[in-house]
């Protein structure tokens, strides 16, 4: 029985820890989206933010300001994607996978260049700082549930932003007009809500919470810099926004759900199972995409409100 | 003020517009625009589709920039950059397209854009807010609703409540009775006058002569672009006023000759078929349509009219019957086929399915004979020839476009009506098929498509031409069918229907009980 107790506390703590990037992402994804931009880049952004934010814990000892540099890194390309397609009303979907592009190339550049001579230049295989796990003591001996406080402070800062950023959404006088400019920008701007700097102050604030997702990866998750340290989640998190229907409290959900699988596939690897492990590893991505289909097909036929209407759609005042 | 006409108060006026220019890619939509308006009046804006009338509000309303011309508020300069400066001048409009979220509810659309709204709002007393307008102005809607649950007359009420909610003392509304039922404009009219009851001016769009003369104080009519008259209302009329609109007399009545039907064209024989939904919408549906004959089709909307158009354009399958076109078996055919069999479609939809808005209006004028030679040879398009083509069509047809390769959707709806009327009437050989082809038209336009339906009818084509506008019916058609619930409940002549009988009919009413009125299956059984 305690056995059992352990193996599900074990589980449930992997599972929040590999969900805290995914969580951060789409909560960034979301109000992105919500916006009515819809950022194809969080591959790359995550890998960049990833990459620079573990260089610059490493030189500077100082995993806090990895993360701030991390952030920034997001917002940077965020507002590159921002300003291609608010401004320049380039194609959402070609400017964001350019950015995935760019960003994916600028991360494995940057990890065989940061690094110092003594290691050829590389980031690869040194280690920096890192947001340890903080074990509350007394909640976390909680059965199971003492998993949720076991975590690292990036994972416990989830506690407050999540709700948070529901509440924001929904109940505050800016998650109206936020909501509004990603359903009807003609309306919104109509009703004097400037639908332009919504779009960027979004887009970027969404961006920054993707560099921190992506930051979680090297200086918490698993601390260091390899190549495609990501491993697609920057694409789980566009899966997850689906899931989530653009509610971040669902989001947490999805996330969970994933980094579930991932938990469990984890141990079972670990437990010396017979099923090979490619097969393991194809799991959460399998699952993302049975979990999409399910969704697609439960919404078609309830009716549910989905995404936000002028997703994609470049907003002019005076077109037609 | 250009021609000195004021309303009885005499005062400054509130608003001054002067000299408003705005010009649009190859179009000039307001051409130096003088506007007046006073205290507590309702001046109606009247003009043609594509008169600029939208334009010119939303240039007062902050939505589009003029390229010249100031802006008078009482003695004052104003510039209006913004929806958002318009509204903290106290100017609001209701738009055309309506301008609400529908995912929101009643009172977040009311209140969204307000800069003194506090960080959270409160929504309990918003709510408290919103009924006490709706009570005071009559404008009865749940503030809590969300605005997909409600009907469009419902929306237009949020839309007034947003301008009263935010304290406008001048309200613009675009074409409002539009989209409104004749009980609904009667309702519309009560609250203008508790709106104008208390001091605030009103600027009515419209191109309906009969609502200037209903609701309006003074008129001011716009034709393409300019301003042609201001009068007061008491002091003109209909006739005038349609003049003035459309620069011409106006007909009010097409003369027309009687029909001579030739051969069968189009036979239905229990045919039928189901909605969207699944749900049957034709139920053994049979009718005979002549050459040389307009045969209308009345009923209430919803009653299997879209269904029938869809049937003969073969957008829609049949579960049973047979359809004939020139005696020949069309039953489940394509909708190419149907367009090879010589069936024209004017379909009620002119954005969605009748053009391709971003396509230039050649193209879209191409769209049904671009396979072949001459505008096309060996599958290349011969781009020359479809210019020439258009060209020469863009000229029959009086469209009036800046150039054959500006994209439809620039085009007012009266011309991309006409636009699809040259390209069905070009290609179609034998049978129109025409939904709703006058909805939304002014009177000239209206004129214009009544015309070319008749001048099909007289070249010896066959028309079914589907209308909710009984008059549009009596004048043009020839034999009167009329849908209910999927079945044709009597066909009237038109020489001796009247619009009592055909309103029996419309509600369910059996054609025996009915005099002079055929029902529908013997007409076949003659067959
Ligand atoms: N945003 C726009 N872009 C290009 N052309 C436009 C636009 N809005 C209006 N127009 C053109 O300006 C003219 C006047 O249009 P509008 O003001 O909508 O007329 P009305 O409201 O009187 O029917 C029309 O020819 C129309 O096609
Ligand atoms: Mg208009």
């Amino acid at each position: 029985m305690t056995g059992l107790v352990a193996l599900l506390t074990s589980i449930l703590t992997i599972t929040l820890r590999a969900g805290t990037s995914l969580i951060f992402g789409t909560v960034g994804e979301i109000y992105t989206e919500r916006s009515g931009i819809l950022n194809l880049g969080i591959e790359g952004m995550m890998l960049a933010s990833a990459v620079t934010g573990f260089g610059v814990g490493y030189y500077s000892d100082s995993a806090l300001l990895g993360l701030v540099v991390a952030a920034c890194m997001g917002g940077l390309l965020a507002a590159v994607h921002a300003f291609l397609t608010v401004t320049m009303r380039a194609n959402q979907v070609v400017s964001g996978l350019s950015i995935t592009l760019f960003g994916t190339g600028l991360a494995s550049f940057l990890g065989e260049r940061l690094g110092p001579a003594t290691n050829n230049h590389s980031l690869v295989g040194l280690i920096g700082p890192r947001f340890s796990p903080l074990v509350v003591p007394g909640l976390s001996q909680i059965p199971v549930l003492g998993a949720l406080f076991r975590q690292d402070p990036l994972t416990y800062a989830l506690y407050v932003l999540v709700p948070l950023a529901w509440y924001y959404l929904y109940r505050t006088r800016f998650g109206l007009n936020l909501r509004a400019v990603g359903e009807s920008p003609l309306t919104a701007d109509a009703m004097g809500v400037d639908v332009i700097r919504i779009r960027y102050l979004y887009t970027i604030l969404g961006g920054m919470l993707v560099g921190v997702g992506g930051a979680h990866l090297s200086l918490a998750y698993a601390p260091g810099w390899t190549e495609n340290l990501t491993g697609g989640r920057g694409w789980i998190v566009i899966a997850l926004v689906i899931f989530a229907m653009w509610n971040p409290l669902r989001a947490v959900l999805g996330a969970i759900l994933f980094g579930g699988i991932n938990a469990v596939q984890f141990r079972l690897q670990a437990g010396g199972t017979t099923i090979a492990s490619a097969y393991l590893n194809m799991l959460p991505y399998l699952i993302t995409i049975l979990v999409l289909v399910a969704m697609t097909w439960w919404e078609a036929l309830s009716h549910r409100v989905g995404a936000p209407a002028a997703l994609g759609v470049p907003y002019i005042r005076e077109d037609k | 003020m250009t021609d000195g006409i004021r309303p009885l108060t005499v005062s400054a006026p509130v608003l001054r517009m002067r000299g408003i220019t705005k010009r649009f890619p190859g179009v000039l939509a307001n051409d130096r625009i003088d506007l007046d308006l006073y205290r507590g009046e309702v001046l109606a804006l009247l003009g043609e589709n594509g008169a600029g009338k939208s334009t010119l509000m939303n240039v007062l309303a902050g939505l589009y920039r003029p390229d010249a011309g100031t802006i008078l508020l009482g003695e004052t300069h104003v510039e209006i950059d913004s929806p958002r400066d318009a509204a903290e001048l106290g100017i609001g409009m209701v738009h055309q397209n309506f301008m609400l979220v529908p995912t929101m509810t009643v009172a977040q659309n009311i209140v969204l854009g307000m800069p003194d709204l506090p960080i959270v709002p409160d929504l309990e007393e918003i709510h408290r807010q919103i009924e006490a307008l709706s009570n005071r102005y009559g404008l009865l809607v749940d503030p809590q609703a969300y605005i997909w649950q409600l009907s469009v007359g419902e929306q237009q009420r949020v839309e007034i409540l947003k301008l009263l909610y935010r304290g406008a003392d001048i309200l613009i509304l675009d074409e409002p009775t539009a989209v409104l039922t004749p009980q609904e404009i009667e309702e519309l009219g009560h609250v203008l006058a508790a709106v104008q009851a208390e001091g605030k001016s009103i600027i009515f769009i419209t191109h309906k002569m009969g609502e200037v003369i209903a609701f309006s104080d003074r008129v001011c009519v716009l034709r393409q672009g300019r301003v042609v008259a201001t009068k007061r209302t008491a002091e003109t009329n209909p006739r005038e006023l349609a003049r003035l609109m459309v620069g011409r007399e106006v007909l009010f009545q097409i003369e027309k000759a009687p029909a001579d039907p030739g051969e069968t064209l189009l036979v239905l024989r229990h045919v039928c078929a189901d909605n969207d939904k699944g749900l049957p919408a034709l139920r053994q549906l049979s009718l005979v349509v002549r050459r040389g004959e307009i045969l209308g089709i009345a009923g209430v909307a919803g009653n299997g009219q879209r269904e029938l158009a869809e049937v003969i354009t073969g957008l829609r399958d049949i579960k049973t019957g047979e359809i004939l076109i020139n005696g020949r078996d069309r039953t489940s055919s394509s909708p190419l086929q149907m367009i090879e069999s010589g069936v024209g479609h004017i379909p009620a939809d002119r954005m969605g399915m009748g053009t391709v808005g971003n396509m230039a209006v050649a193209d879209n004028l191409a769209m049904k004979s671009y396979r072949s030679p001459p505008l096309a040879e060996y599958g290349i398009l011969r781009r020359e020839k479809i210019l020439r083509f258009a060209r020469s069509l863009i000229e029959a047809f009086g469209i009036s476009t800046p150039t054959p390769q500006t994209p439809v959707k620039f085009l007012s709806g009266g011309n991309i009506q006409k636009t699809i009327l040259a390209r069905e009437i070009d290609a179609c050989a034998s049978l129109l098929v025409a939904v709703y082809p006058s909805r939304g038209l002014d009177v000239g336009a209206t004129e214009a498509v009544r015309r070319r339906l008749l001048e099909q009818r007289d070249a010896g084509r066959a028309v079914l031409l589907i209308s909710e506008d009984l008059d549009e019916l009596l004048t043009v058609a020839d034999r009167i069918a009329v849908l209910y619930e999927g079945r044709v409940m009597g066909i009237v002549p038109t020489a001796s229907a009247d619009v009592e009988t055909v309103g029996l009919l419309m509600s369910g009413s059996e054609a025996a009980e009915l005099d002079g009125v055929t029902s529908a299956p013997s007409t076949v059984g003659a067959f």
